[in-house]
């Protein structure tokens, strides 16, 4: 074997054993790398209340109630819903059937009581137009006219 | 590959390819920010603020392809110890830094209209962080070494253990929850992005990805005169000293 060629096993087995421990690694870590929990999340890891966190799903249809600066709605990720409270300035993306994505504490009565909402935009871009004509036309996807977090889009559409 | 390893050779190709590369940059940036500013509609969320996108999304592509290139120039150098590799290495690391920093101010500008924040710590976002802390780290150790070889050894192998964190840049979005919105072209499926801006932001890549090989040719070109000026002046100092 030339040195040449040894070098290059030891860069290929380097990355090969690097590449494995960054993947070990991460996925051991994935509970926290990830930004928000989905409703589904909170029922099936029973997060105790008053912890501080984030939740991400897409606000209910239809669910969006308005009493001065407090507003109530609902996070759905088509399995699971949470009600949220919010006092403040939503950002201009807040919509129904629009991701979003809160922080705060959850309380005893499973109530999401938020401090910061942030709103989710989805990977689609296109005119006013097309978007228009494509509900029009009725292939409009799935009337979510905003993001899905990957736990809505694996859920079985109702 | 080892063919264009011979610096002389490299030149001749970079010199006449130069001229064609800064013409397409020049020509797809002009006609792509054109489409992108004037005749290009707004989204049908976002308004006007989809214009971000056309500067954003190249940037990042050549913050990931900037770094991905360095890692192989410096993997090159490792394993065939290629000076030309190391150069094009070195070379790469500012345009690969820029490019990064353009996408995380262009994101950032984005972001607070949209998400309602200049910045999250998502995995996305973060990841995109590192790759530019990445650069900064490979620049500063290349030239931390009285010797230059010996920075250029442990700046490659930086180079090579930080490409570790490049694919999880480009599925840090399929991976975990984040806010930063998935894949739009790169995806299953096709782009998810009306032709009508697809459009601007394609000719923005062209032009980012041709300005990157202007300025590759242009700093090797540089490099390269640089050693053989330094290389002369030995000689001369050699001579003189000899002389008396």
């Amino acid at each position: 074997m030339t040195r040449k060629q040894r070098r290059l096993y030891f860069v290929v087995l380097g990355m090969l054993a690097l590449g494995a421990a960054a993947a070990l690694v991460l996925s051991a870590m994935s509970d926290s790398i990830v930004y928000f929990y989905s409703p589904t999340d909170l029922q099936t890891r029973h997060v105790s209340a008053g912890r501080r966190m984030r939740i991400g799903g897409l606000v209910e249809k239809g669910s969006v109630m308005k009493a001065g600066k407090t507003v109530t709605f609902r996070v759905t990720d088509l399995t699971a819903t949470v009600p949220v409270t919010y006092t403040g300035i939503l950002p201009d993306l807040f919509r129904e059937g629009q991701g979003v994505v809160a922080e705060g504490k959850l309380d005893g009565n499973g109530f999401f009581h938020a401090s910061e909402i942030l709103a989710k935009h989805d990977e689609k871009y296109m005119p006013k137009e097309v978007a228009d004509a494509l509900k029009k036309s009725g292939q409009w996807q799935g009337g979510k006219g905003g993001a899905s977090p990957p736990a809505a889009q694996e859920a079985p559409s109702p | 590959m080892h063919r264009f390893a011979n610096p002389a050779r490299f030149l001749r190709i970079a010199n006449a390819a130069l001229p064609w590369l800064a013409g397409v940059c020049a020509l797809s940036i002009a006609a792509g920010l054109w489409f992108a500013l004037v005749d290009s509609p707004p989204d049908y969320q976002q308004g006007d603020s989809v214009r971000i996108m056309y500067l954003h999304v190249p940037a990042a592509w050549m913050g990931m392809f900037c770094y991905t290139a360095m890692a192989a120039f410096s993997a090159m150098a490792l394993i065939w110890k290629h000076p030309l590799a190391d150069l094009l290495a070195r070379a790469t690391a500012p345009v690969g830094a820029a490019f990064t920093l353009l996408c995380l101010v262009t994101g950032s500008l984005w972001g607070k209209p949209m998400w309602g924040t200049w910045w999250a710590w998502d995995a996305r976002l973060t990841s995109m962080l590192i790759l530019f802390f990445l650069y900064l780290g490979y620049m500063a150790l290349s030239n931390a070494f009285d010797d230059p070889t010996r920075g250029y050894r442990a700046a490659a192998i930086l180079a090579l253990v930080g490409f570790v964190n490049v694919p999880v840049i480009k599925f840090s979005v399929d991976w975990w929850n984040t806010l930063h919105q998935p894949a739009s072209v790169m995806r299953k499926g096709g782009p998810a992005i009306d032709p009508s801006m697809l459009l601007p932001l394609m000719l923005m890549a062209l032009g980012f990805q041709t300005y990157y090989f202007v300025v590759l040719i242009l700093r090797a070109r540089a490099e390269i005169a640089g050693a053989k000026i330094h290389t002369i002046r030995m000689a001369e100092v050699h001579a003189a000293g000899r002389g008396e």
